[in-house]
């Protein structure tokens, strides 16, 4: 069983549906999006269209703060342009994607937790999650202490069950960290491997579509230079 | 617990005779086993009283011999056994003789230690261009087989840079051998290959004296030690170590890693060519440092600084060496500074790179010429002068540049042979004029680029220039 994840997404139909093929290109038959599917973007519409009918079909998918921001729920931890572009969302929201969006299941409430909390809190071998939009790799050493570790992308990790660890799988919709291509990762779940990847997409064109969708030229940029 | 003993079986694997005990794992033969390849068993010493250590270090020697692709520098990983119930590991058994053979005859002749400190740095220098740092090298984890190569064995400590390091903050103390570690792994740092170039340096010296630069560290304070004091110069031990090969251990066993040779093949290519090895104050090095200079270094040792990773290699790996190939006859003409242009714009482009300068002549006749520039010697000697011309006006500091004179009937060969046995990562040559008539054989520049093991530029000078 191959488990694909994808976080932060943020309304960009060229990435998503990049890194989608690319995941099935190599086998992955289950789907994670990790929050934060709106916001930013120009195709709020058509991603959460993608994503319900992934989520037909078996798909697990959470809420982000941007995505209950579109519904509605007040959030002050957004930037200006964050909340703009919310704003601009909910417009293009319909009745079936506000009710897709209002029945799933909340992230973990508090995003401030330390790494070492969430790997405590959750007793499990594997957590994915997002919002932090750099993919980075937590490990629990013996002595009980999480150990960062920035992948390299591409190169499958083995991550043993008999140790505890929390994957932020980087944004697919919006990186940046100065590279402009998107991020995913794969698990491979029977042969206990972890492979982040990033995939370059047709930026431009999603660049393009928030310059005609009127957006704040800064989240243009951010898509074409990946910071 | 399972016990491991001759004859039980593991896995569907039987287990024959221990070929080693370390302090982390046991080793056994395989018996039985139908496939080509010899096998071995390594067992992580697990229960009462191991430590904790050995397990990650089983996870870790899986983690990095399984992303390393099949090479003869170290033992090819066949399976595993899962680590929660049954850990071990099936490898490739290396038939061959370990390093401590020799270590136990030393003091060894400076050619002897010449030909097994190269192959092992050559060895070192494939496992640093993949991302892996050794991090455990003693004499009893380097086996050469009969064909002369190095095998490096035990990934246990190894560090990849593309894996988590499952070892960095499990460990109060300093993990490793004690006797060869570096000064930045005293301190916790796991990320250098350089320390490898220092434990090559230590294995090197106690072949050469017959002794250990120092010693054998019982505690934390004696382990200290190497963080501010050199060890006695190798020649003081035992004064028939050459001044060249006293060069080259105090070279690889300086405290700042900066200071250190940048590639393991750097110090493979020194080595083998000792008459090339540039001599600074380390070769004539007498006694220990003085008083007052050793009270101040103990002084910085209080605050000591390992010098910062490199970054990962990429696929030429640190400090490139490059081979400038210079036809015999050439004279001062457009290639010649076509080549000179050339070389220095790989100069700028890394500033830690050597360049080997190299002219393949055919043999003179033993006897010679009546005069002396048609003796062997004086024809050789007019190549060297040549090739130093050319070099000159590089302004290359002197340990950067070698000059070495090839004599075969077969330059193509001799060129290609020269390269792979030095790890050149680049070779330069001049190349035809563009618009030269085509030629029914390809010329030499042509079969070298064809054959070499490594990238290689063709130089030419503008037509009509």
């Amino acid at each position: 069983m191959k488990l694909a994840l994808f976080a932060d997404i943020h309304s960009n139909l060229e990435a998503i549906t990049t890194c989608l093929s690319h995941a099935k290109a190599l086998g992955a038959d289950r789907f994670a999006f990790l929050g934060d599917l709106v916001g930013y973007g120009a195709d709020p519409v058509a991603v959460l269209d993608l994503i319900e009918e992934h989520a037909a079909d078996g798909a697990v998918v959470v809420l982000g703060n941007h995505d209950a921001a579109a519904l509605g729920r007040p959030d002050d931890t957004l930037s200006s342009h964050a909340r703009l572009t919310i704003v601009w969302t909910q417009a293009q929201l319909g009745e079936k994607q506000r009710a897709f969006l209002a029945g799933l299941p909340l992230s973990v409430p508090d995003d401030d937790m330390e790494a070492e909390d969430s790997i405590r809190a959750a007793n499990t071998s594997y957590i994915f999650c997002g919002h932090v939009h750099e993919q980075k790799l937590f490990y629990m050493g013996a002595d009980g202490h999480p150990l960062p570790f920035r992948p390299v992308p591409g190169t499958p990790i083995p991550t043993g069950k008999h140790r505890q660890w929390l994957a932020i799988v980087g944004s697919a919709g919006q990186p940046r960290d100065r590279n402009n291509k998107a991020c995913y990762a794969l698990a491979d779940l029977e042969r206990s491997r972890l492979t982040f990847f990033r995939i370059p997409y047709d930026f431009a064109l999603a660049a393009h579509k928030v310059r005609s969708a009127g957006l704040p030229e800064r989240i243009a940029l951010r898509l074409e230079r990946g910071a | 617990m399972q016990a491991f003993v001759p004859g039980s079986e593991v896995d569907g694997f039987r287990l024959g005779e221990v070929i080693h005990i370390g302090s982390m794992a046991t080793i056994y033969r395989l018996t039985g086993s139908d496939g080509p390849l010899p096998l071995v068993m390594k067992i992580p010493r697990l229960g009462p009283g191991e430590r904790a250590v050995n397990v990650i270090a089983f996870e870790q020697c899986r983690m990095v011999l399984g992303a390393l692709p099949q090479s003869p520098h170290h033992p090819t990983l066949v399976t595993f056994g899962d680590v929660e119930t049954t850990p071990y590991l099936v490898m490739e058994y290396i038939d061959g003789v370990r390093l401590d053979g020799w270590v136990h005859e030393a003091p060894v002749g400076a050619d002897e230690i010449a030909r097994l400190g190269s192959a092992l740095a050559l060895s070192l220098h494939d496992l640093h261009r993949q991302g892996v740092a050794h991090l455990d090298l003693k004499p009893t984890n380097v086996l050469y087989r009969t064909t002369g190569e190095a095998v490096l064995v035990d990934f246990g400590l190894a560090h990849h840079g593309y894996y988590p390091d499952l070892l960095a903050e499990e460990l109060r103390y300093p993990v490793g051998n004690w006797v060869y570690m570096a000064p930045e792994q005293v301190v916790g740092i796991r990320c250098d290959p350089r320390s490898d170039i220092y434990a090559l340096g230590a294995m090197l010296y106690q072949l050469a004296t017959g002794r250990l630069p120092f010693g054998n560290p019982e505690t934390k304070a004696q382990l200290r030690q190497r963080l501010y004091r050199e060890p006695i110069p190798p020649r003081s031990v035992f004064p028939e170590t050459p001044d060249w090969l006293q060069e080259i251990i105090l070279h690889c066993l300086e405290i700042d890693a900066r200071n250190r040779y940048a590639s393991a093949a750097e110090v493979a290519f020194d080595l083998a060519n000792p008459s090339q090895v540039t001599l600074t104050e380390r070769a004539s090095r007498g006694r220990r440092s003085k008083l007052a200079m050793l009270a101040r270094r103990w002084l910085r040792s209080r605050n000591f600084e390992p010098a910062p990773c490199p970054p990962a290699s990429d696929h030429t790996g640190p400090a490139p060496i490059i081979l400038v190939a210079i036809a015999p006859g050439q004279v001062e003409d457009a290639l010649f500074e076509a080549l000179q242009d050339a070389a220095r714009r790989l100069i700028a482009a890394d500033d830690r790179c050597r360049i080997a300068c190299v002219t393949a002549v055919p043999p003179a006749a033993t006897l010679g010429g009546r005069r002396y520039e048609e003796t062997a010697t004086g024809r050789h000697i007019k190549h060297l002068v040549n090739l130093r011309r050319w070099a000159k006006p590089l302004q290359l500091a002197e340990e950067r540049v070698t000059y070495h004179v090839l004599e075969s009937d077969k330059p193509v060969a001799a060129l290609v042979d020269y390269a792979t046995m030095n790890d050149v990562d680049h070779v330069l040559m001049g190349g035809p004029k563009a618009g030269a008539p085509a030629r029914l054989f390809p010329g030499v520049s042509a079969q070298v680029a064809s054959l070499a093991p490594c990238s290689v530029t063709v130089v030419r000078s503008r037509a009509g220039n």
